[in-house]
């Protein structure tokens, strides 16, 4: 399907499909998410039934604070589709779609472990990138890019410029 | 798998064995953590990160040029295809397109460096399995390309020679010819290595129905690939979902149906010959014109030359900005202190790595510098599918099965 059908196929379902630069967007409320993909990829004419990607952007100061994107492929037709999932920045939970797509399993830990946000329902949501013992989530923007103390495993080394050597 | 029955009076219980982060066999620092029942493995849970160097955050720090140094750090084994996956989605962000000469080159080291890709995975595979000759047979082919590589951007990886609108230079004098006799030579070599490593016993005994792994479960843990065509999927972005002009090169898709670790080598050594029928092709194209757009506003306002001391911008244009033109000084001063306006927006551009979809989502807010940087990186993905090829199997297995993925952890942590 073109991108510009599959806009207008999703229009029934979803509000506001965005289409530009030959990507399509639709925006999902938290806990729609499981329903929507179930639609997406059950339906025969969308059959969206892999998941390339998950991510998340942080717009601090503006509500909702986080959106997730979430990448869609259909292997059958080849058409791609983003979801979009805005979070607030007080108790940002979404249910996990591992159940649905098992390769959702490291890409949400993953944005748990930079953004920290909760996927309900998780098998295993543990960080994946970062040390355990980590304080913080380093893709906020409001994490500073250098400047940070190195936490491991009960080690804590100031940053460069402090270490007095 | 559960633990083995065993006869009364023996001990029953399982060994946790470590195998990484430092271990010869993990291409890099991979770390697996075994539980053992004997030779059997019971359980694997790969653990990652320790070679996190936070490329995403940075990209945010530096301007949309400079985010071209740091992706192309991520695979640090198919550095080209981070640049262009990134370079095309700023590019689809501003609305512009690079010029046909600078598509076909792109497409032209793409290819040698997927070639380049593949032969470190034979070699390393082979030195992994006990295969001492093929490993010394790969290197050298591959230093070939490496040179050639040298020769057109300066560097022997981590290049930064794809830009946005273009590339950072056109081919040297003399790369042409390089590139030919790279084209002669392989073909004659890659059938040497199939006629050392296909029919050879001990190679078939640690590959053939070892990792087997089924298109159903693939696909459910999103891996991609060689990986995925050698369990029968024929998906390959660039005919799925073409950039830079794919569909315009003729070329086929390997595809085995077994999905076993032989399965893989053979894909890749066919995708190695696919390559060399694709870059033939662009050697044909390659017609004189320029590399970068002409937009005095978004390119990169740079002549580079390579010089005696290495690259730099060349004499010419030095004395163009310093003794002939204010206007081109104003600009040059202009879009290096400054950088470039990307309009607000966002999108994802998959590419086909070696190893995989490699998609970069980029979101711009307007800004000098791109808001967000996020690398679907094949390795990361593909590493999920570790634990299912290798539990209830022999631990030496392991060995096989985790080089059959070909994980890159520059990609895998980024």
């Amino acid at each position: 399907m073109l991108p510009a059908e599959l806009a207008e196929r999703l229009r029934s379902r979803f509000p506001e499909p965005l289409e530009a630069r030959g990507e399509v967007t639709v925006f999902v409320a938290p806990e729609e998410l499981q329903q929507a993909l179930e639609h997406l990829r059950g339906e025969e004419d969308l059959a969206f039934d892999t998941l390339s990607d998950v991510t998340a952007t942080d717009w601090p100061g503006s509500d909702p604070r986080f959106w997730l994107a979430y990448q869609l492929r259909s292997m059958r037709y080849g058409h791609r589709l983003r979801v979009k999932v805005g979070l607030p920045d007080s108790d940002p939970r979404v249910p996990s779609v591992t159940p649905m797509y098992a390769t959702a399993n490291w890409l949400e830990r993953e944005v748990f472990d930079f953004f920290g946000l909760i996927f309900d329902g998780h098998p295993d949501l543990r960080r994946i990138e970062m040390p355990d013992g980590w304080v913080g989530h380093p893709l906020r923007k409001d994490e500073p890019l250098a400047g940070v103390n190195t936490q491991y495993k009960g080690a804590f080394i100031p940053p460069p410029d402090q270490r007095g050597l | 798998m559960a633990v083995r029955e065993q006869p009364p009076g023996v001990r029953q219980e399982t060994m946790i064995i470590n195998m990484g982060p430092q271990h010869p066999s993990t291409h890099g620092v991979l770390r697996l953590v075994l539980e053992l029942d004997g030779e059997y493995v019971v359980s694997c849970r790969p653990v990652l990160g320790y070679l996190h160097t936070g490329i995403e955050k940075n990209t945010e720090y530096r301007t949309w040029q400079q985010g071209v140094t740091f992706v192309t750090r991520a695979d640090y084994l198919s550095p080209l295809f981070n640049e262009t996956a990134y370079c095309l989605a700023a590019e689809r962000l501003l609305g512009i397109e690079a010029p046909p000469r600078a598509q076909v080159i792109r497409v032209m080291v793409m290819e040698l460096n997927r070639i380049a890709s593949h032969l470190l995975w034979l070699a390393t595979t082979g030195l992994e399995l006990g295969a001492i000759s093929i490993m010394l047979y790969a290197w050298r082919e591959r230093e070939e390309i490496l040179r050639i590589f040298e020769m057109v951007t300066g560097l022997r990886m981590n290049h930064a020679y794809v830009r946005i609108g273009g590339l950072s230079m056109d081919l040297p004098e003399g790369a042409e010819g390089k590139v030919r006799d790279f084209l002669k030579l392989m073909p004659g070599r890659l059938h040497e290595y199939e006629e050392l490593l296909t029919g050879n016993p001990i190679w078939r005994q640690r590959n053939v129905g070892i990792g087997t792994m089924t298109a159903e479960r693939l696909l459910a843990l999103g891996v991609t690939g060689p990986m995925l065509r050698a369990s029968g999927v024929a998906l390959d972005l660039r005919k799925a979902e073409p950039y830079c002009g794919y569909e315009t090169y003729a070329f086929d898709v390997p595809v085995r149906a077994e999905g076993d670790c032989f399965a893989r080598y053979q894909v890749r050594v066919e995708e190695i010959r696919q390559s060399l029928r694709i870059v033939d092709q662009c050697l044909q194209r390659l017609e004189p014109g320029p590399v970068m757009i002409q937009d005095p506003r978004l390119a990169w306002p740079a002549q580079l030359a390579v010089g005696p001391d290495g690259i730099g911008n060349s004499e010419e244009y030095v004395r163009h900005i310093m003794e002939e033109s204010m206007e081109a000084l104003i600009n040059h001063f202009k879009l290096v202190t400054q950088g470039i306006k990307v309009p607000p927006g966002e999108v994802y551009q998959p590419v086909e790595s070696p190893r995989g979809e490699l998609g970069m989502y980029v979101v711009s807010n307007g800004g000098v510098r791109p808001y967000r940087v996020h690398i679907r990186a094949p390795s990361f993905v593909n590493l999920q599918a570790v634990p299912a090829m290798v539990e209830s199997g022999l631990v030496a297995d392991v060995i096989a099965s985790v080089a059959s993925v070909d994980p890159v952890m520059g990609d895998a942590d980024r």
